[in-house]
């Protein structure tokens, strides 16, 4: 017998024996709060792990905040349409070559108010290291794609053509020593999200 | 054999780390409540956990084969495991197939069940931890005392002093920030060598055929985002079913373990990376006999959050080490039992049934309940301990004939307050030892019932 088949027919024999009622799936419909300002919400859980969310003015662009926000900066790597210097994560072979980026300007597809956490599903970026080597991240959020909780976060995806994506809130971090937060682990030591 | 009340002794002889040790996870316990008092739809989140595994499980054959046949769709290769060693086999053969000698690891309480280290050690694997805490215990040569804070039980000079021997950190600098980033230089070098990564599965979804892995230092997703192949391992209880089930358990999980609204990462890998491999191992190792026992098939919903470890009075002044159980605390404790009562007889008494572990846990497993039922099993099979066994014996007779009760109750009313203190905590009194004894009432509970009914 494989494996596989002996697992399976030792799990049916067991739960046979216990001869349990069924319990139905049970639906989700779960009373939370709508927060009446998501974004004040969304800011203040943020910058409590870490982070920092900004919202554009009509006469800011996404270049001219990068330029004024990260005066000093190494490699920025992006795959969005951007008018500055950069490379373009997608034509590097090996993921590996991207040890070097400073900042990574990623596209989140919505934030959730709840949690602070932004979600990250691009079917067009090939690597995903991308999300988790950058020494910084800037994560870009149009400003109507705000949800509430992760009930309605979860509404909105599904995994038909994708294969990776990634709930992110705030910048790494661990308390391993001592109960001390320190920011900074292995991903990225800073993480802004911008919405526009 | 594992003997808790010994190992336990052994770690609250030092008095000032036992009280440390109780307020750090004190302090973790109290964020924890903090988070679940901020939603009023705590109680209703618990209730749809608790269903939700409960339904699982009584359909787990059909969970698990939907999972694979979906998860093979997306160009996953999934296998079987019955025990730890056909798992570690499995892990080691897909390694050689691929030439891989260098393998990076995020956390997983399962490969540690496995003893997956030194067995690919022993075959020439270079394996390293890269959770913080779990680096740390692994230089140290320790297990891990805690499932979500491996490194709890150990001091910021510990790691100070550990760090400079293995990764030539400044002496005496034991300034957490500095030796985390230091940790940070050093494991961004092995991420950037390794050739596999493997990781632990906190959810896997049987709709998608896809798992979720959740940490809060990034570390898994570095690992399995840059060398081509990543491992995943799963006991069988990790399946969810739909994928919308996850919006109930990403909600609890990350509050009932740290205090926080979420973890920093909450990755969802459903194929491999670009020109990728991935492998996921499903592993039985004694959970399906779990499943076939209505006393304790509870256990089998935990989804690891360390609530119960962070909230029990025994674990916080024993330490995880006292159990000599993978995991200790009051989760480790059942599933030690129900592993193996004869090695485990004594972890079922590591506990006041105080009942706290089961009014924390997000999941709603009946924890003190379990460890009440687990202490029948061990007197049943004779495996109580001599001492324990005759003064249980000797309360069941004074408590049955009432007379000898009442008149033993009035001579301890007058007799201890006169008593000198060297008698009374005398090391006889195993209790006395860092506690004091309350204040004798006057009369027994008794009297003053029958006074206060006149
Ligand atoms: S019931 Fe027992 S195991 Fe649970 S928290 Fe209390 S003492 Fe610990």
């Amino acid at each position: 017998m494989t494996s596989k088949a002996y697992i399976l027919d030792q799990i049916r024999t067991n739960i046979a024996k216990q001869n349990t009622t069924q319990v139905a799936l049970p639906d989700l419909e779960i009373a939370h709060d709508d927060y009446h300002d998501k974004d004040k919400q969304f800011a203040q859980a943020l910058q409590s792990v870490g982070g920092m969310a900004h919202w554009l003015d009509t006469q800011e662009n996404i270049e001219t905040f990068i330029q004024e926000h990260y005066q000093h900066h190494g490699t920025i790597a992006t795959s969005m349409d951007l008018q500055i210097e950069h490379i373009n994560p997608n034509d590097v072979q090996d993921p590996h070559e991207l040890k070097n980026v400073d900042l990574a300007v990623v596209k989140g597809e919505f934030a959730v108010a709840e949690n602070a956490a932004v979600w990250l599903q691009d079917h067009e970026n090939i690597n995903r290291s991308l999300y988790f080597i950058a020494q910084r991240l800037l994560i870009v959020v149009k400003k109507e794609h705000i949800v509430a909780s992760m009930h309605e976060a979860y509404e909105q995806i599904n995994f038909k053509e994708n294969t990776f994506g990634t709930f992110i809130s705030g910048p790494s971090k661990t308390a391993d020593i001592e109960q001390a937060l320190v920011i900074g682990a292995h991903g990225a030591m800073e993480c802004m999200v911008l919405f526009i | 054999m594992s003997d808790h009340p010994k190992l336990a002794e052994k770690f609250a002889s030092n008095t000032n780390r036992m009280k440390w040790h109780d307020k750090a996870l004190w302090f973790v316990r109290q964020k924890r409540d903090i988070q679940a008092q901020s939603l009023p739809e705590w109680e209703a989140l618990r209730d749809k956990a608790d269903a939700i595994k409960t339904h699982t499980l009584a359909n787990l054959d059909h969970y698990l084969s939907a999972f694979e046949t979906n998860a093979r769709k997306r160009d996953i290769e999934v296998h079987w495991a019955r025990d730890a060693q056909e798992h570690n086999k499995i892990v080691l053969d897909i390694l050689r197939r691929n030439g891989a000698t260098k393998l990076v690891k995020s956390k997983s309480m399962l490969t540690e069940e496995c003893h997956l280290n030194p067995f690919l050690e022993e075959n020439g694997i270079d394996v390293v931890d890269t959770d913080l805490g779990e680096r740390i215990v692994q230089l140290r040569h320790e297990p891990p005392s805690h499932i979500v804070l491996p490194a709890i039980h150990l001091k910021k000079e510990d790691v100070g002093t550990t760090f400079e021997k293995f990764l030539h950190t400044q002496k005496g600098n034991s300034d957490p920030t500095y030796l985390t980033h230091e940790a940070r230089k050093h494991l961004r070098e092995k991420f950037l060598g390794a050739d596999a990564a493997l990781t632990g599965v906190n959810f896997a979804i049987s709709e998608t055929g896809g798992i979720v892995v959740c940490t809060n230092e990034g570390n898994a997703d570095l690992g399995a985002s840059l060398p081509k192949l990543h491992i995943a391992s799963m006991g069988i209880e990790k399946i969810i079913p739909r994928l919308k089930d996850l919006s109930v358990f990403t909600r609890l999980l990350a509050r009932s373990a740290t205090g926080q609204p979420i973890t920093t990462y909450t990755s969802h890998y459903h194929s491999p990376q670009h020109e990728g491999e991935m492998h996921i191992i499903i592993v039985d190792n004694g959970r399906s006999q779990i499943l076939g026992n209505k006393k304790y098939v509870k256990s089998l919903q935990c989804i690891r959050c360390g609530a119960c470890l962070n909230t029990c009075p025994i674990y916080r002044r024993s330490g995880g080490y006292s159990y000599g159980y993978t995991i200790p605390g009051p989760i480790g404790s059942t599933l030690g039992a129900s592993k193996a009562i004869q090695k485990n007889a004594s972890l079922p008494f590591a506990c006041s049934l105080c009942a706290s572990c089961s009014n924390i846990c997000p999941v709603k497993v009946d924890l003190h309940e379990q460890l009440y039922l687990h202490r029948q099993d061990v007197v049943d099979a004779g495996l109580l301990d001599k001492t324990k066994h005759r003064a249980l014996k000797m309360a069941t007779w004074v408590m049955k004939h009432p007379m000898i009760m009442d008149s033993g109750g009035k001579i301890a009313r007058k007799l201890v307050p006169i008593l000198p203190r060297n008698l009374l905590y005398s090391k006889f009194n195993v209790w006395g030892k860092n506690r004091e004894l309350p204040p004798f009432p006057k009369q027994s509970f008794k009297e003053l019932y029958k006074e206060r009914k006149k």
